[in-house]
């Protein structure tokens, strides 16, 4: 099975993150930036795929030059290769013209599988999984906590408000997954080193005949006005429990009228 | 004044979701509201005295066995015809999966913009949006086609302003292209009466201080004393103690209610993510050092096996 992993550099969401003062984008150059959480998952359900039914797997990243960085981080969990879409004019595109670059790409790879974190923790928007079978024309199945592969047949659980739902579809498909499918391994030195010798194609605008006004923050769909720091929370009263805690918690939701 | 769409949420069990009444009370300050149910057969009829309670003065009912049968695009298809028949002011869905999800697809297929988790709306079409774990504030704009937006539950207060709606049904017409995703099964895990978590005005959460499953007894017995949901840090969901679909953080929901009782969590930023636009914060923890007292009301530092227990006693005394 030919599998395409997108995976996104983010900055690292256990630090402190900004917006750049003069375009409202994410600041990415004062950040530590890290490959997507979410898309670790992704990863890893790719490897086990192949590990089972053979194939190959690809990593398909769409950022600036030092995305390079993850995409290496990537490749030593095991990818064959990968594909880098990196252009100036990519800077501030929105979602929907984000899904048109990542779509060109994928229309060029031939995917059975596409498969992806369920969210980024930058944006956490959620929508580009189904913006990308839209423009595709292949089935989504997003927001799996399992995937199972038979044949050309692929069958998840999805996770919802209530339960789950069992969806299934033919590939080619994009699957979308939840940090519930499974526990991701760690590179090892061995897949560090072979990481750097593997095989990484760039690829421009022009290469995927996508017009650079489409994209970026002129070609945006939408516009981020202004930007500002939420006044932190400041803590209020703080006891220790001498044996009336409990007493005296209550009676702070009985003054908030909670109780 | 023109019409503002508002894609309804709503569950087999419980009808109506408190984030379809509050979106619609939203929409009443852009426009008239027309609310838009996409479901099986006969979905509008259990749902249109509710959404008429809140405002709704028409309902498209688009009800067909594909729409239920498969996994998001033909909503989306409906929905853009809808949307581009009647030229609304405004296009609102809940900030959850499927609400972004039909949104998504509805961007694309209109070549719109999009915009996610707004918590206000104001008439021009200037959204606010809180991005980072709750640490800014932004203000954004649709500015390409109509405003496209999700609005996270919670946000808006809801308020009743009765309507009759007119009922119009849609033809539903599907094709081969939105049925590659079918749902074969829906499996209901969720036990009881609590409310949905992202809806919820309290939330009640255990951490990884809870020590066990069987102690989350404790979370649980809290939180209906308060009439509210469960939730669990990502650290008490690894270890095993509650189920993923009740994580509140940054990999689990977002949740911003009127009071978030948080027990035994430390409050590392993946859990403050979830949390911290939370109205009112009570924090129990041993550690008085632990970070979850930064942001809480009012904290105990102490046994939370012991705090809660009394505090419930409490409460039961009071009633």
């Amino acid at each position: 099975m030919n599998i395409v992993v997108l995976v996104k550099q983010v900055p690292d969401s256990g630090a402190d993150r900004n917006l750049r003062s003069d375009d409202n984008t994410i600041d990415r150059g004062s950040a530590n930036n890290v490959i997507n959480e979410m898309d670790e998952y992704a990863i890893e359900e790719a490897l086990k795929i192949k590990e089972a039914h053979g194939g190959e797997v690809t990593v398909l990243t769409m950022g600036p030059d030092r995305a390079t960085e993850s995409i290496r981080k990537a490749l030593s969990m095991g990818p064959d290769k990968a594909v880098h879409v990196v252009d100036d004019a990519l800077h501030g595109s929105c979602a929907v013209a984000t899904s048109k670059v990542l779509a060109a790409a994928l229309n060029n790879l031939n995917a059975d599988l596409v498969l992806c974190g369920a969210e980024s923790t930058d944006g956490r928007v959620q929508v580009i999984p189904h913006m990308i079978a839209e423009r595709l024309g292949v089935a989504a199945l997003t927001g799996a906590r399992k995937l199972t592969v038979d044949g050309a047949t692929l069958t998840v659980e999805r996770q919802t408000e209530e339960g789950y739902e069992v969806v299934t579809a033919s590939t080619p498909a994009v699957v979308s997954v939840w940090d519930t499918i499974n526990e991701p391994r760690y590179p090892s030195f061995k897949g560090i080193m072979a990481a750097k010798k593997k095989p990484v194609q760039t690829l421009s605008l022009a290469d995927l005949g996508v017009a650079p006004a489409e994209v970026g923050l002129d070609g945006a769909t939408s516009a981020v006005l202004e930007h500002s720091k939420r006044p932190p929370r400041s803590g209020g009263a703080k006891v220790t429990d001498e044996g009336s805690g409990g007493a005296q918690l209550v009676e702070f939701l009985a003054t908030e009228k909670f109780v | 004044m023109s019409e503002v769409l508002v894609v309804v949420e709503a569950t087999r069990e419980f009808g109506v979701k408190k984030v379809t009444c509050e979106m619609l009370t939203l929409a009443r300050e852009l426009g008239t509201p027309s609310a838009v149910v996409l479901g099986g057969p006969g979905a509008a009829e259990a749902l249109s005295a509710k959404l008429g309670e809140y405002g709704a003065e028409k309902i498209y009912a688009a009800e067909s066995e594909e729409i239920d049968g498969y996994l998001v695009a033909p909503k989306a298809t409906v929905l853009a015809e809808l949307v581009r028949r009647v030229q609304p002011a405004a296009v609102l869905l809940a900030s959850a999966q499927e609400g972004k999800e039909i949104a998504a697809r509805l961007a694309v297929k209109l070549d719109n913009g999009i915009l996610t988790d707004v918590v206000g709306l104001d008439a021009d079409g200037t959204a606010t949006q809180v991005v980072f774990a709750g640490s800014a504030i932004v203000k954004s704009k649709v500015t390409r086609g109509l405003p496209l937006v999700t609005v996270r539950p919670n946000s808006v207060t809801p308020a009743p302003a009765a309507a009759t709606p007119v009922v119009e049904q849609l033809t539903v017409t599907v094709g081969d292209a939105d049925k590659l995703a079918k749902v074969v099964d829906r499996v209901a895990e969720q036990k009881g009466s609590r409310p949905e978590l992202t809806e919820a005005s309290v939330v009640v959460s255990g951490g990884r201080g809870v020590g066990n499953a069987d102690n989350f007894k404790l979370v649980e017995e809290l939180a209906d004393l308060l009439g509210g949901a469960v939730g669990a840090s990502r650290a008490a969901v690894d270890s095993g103690f509650y189920p993923h679909q009740f994580q509140v953080g940054q990999t689990g929901k977002t949740v911003s209610p009127q009071l978030y009782v948080a027990l035994g969590i430390s409050g590392a930023i993946q859990h403050r993510a979830g949390m911290q636009t939370s109205k009112t914060i009570v924090a129990v923890n041993k550690d008085g050092e632990a970070p979850i007292f930064e942001l809480a009301d009012f904290g105990v530092v102490g046994d939370l096996f012991k705090i809660v227990p009394q505090a419930a006693e409490e409460i039961r005394k009071r009633r």
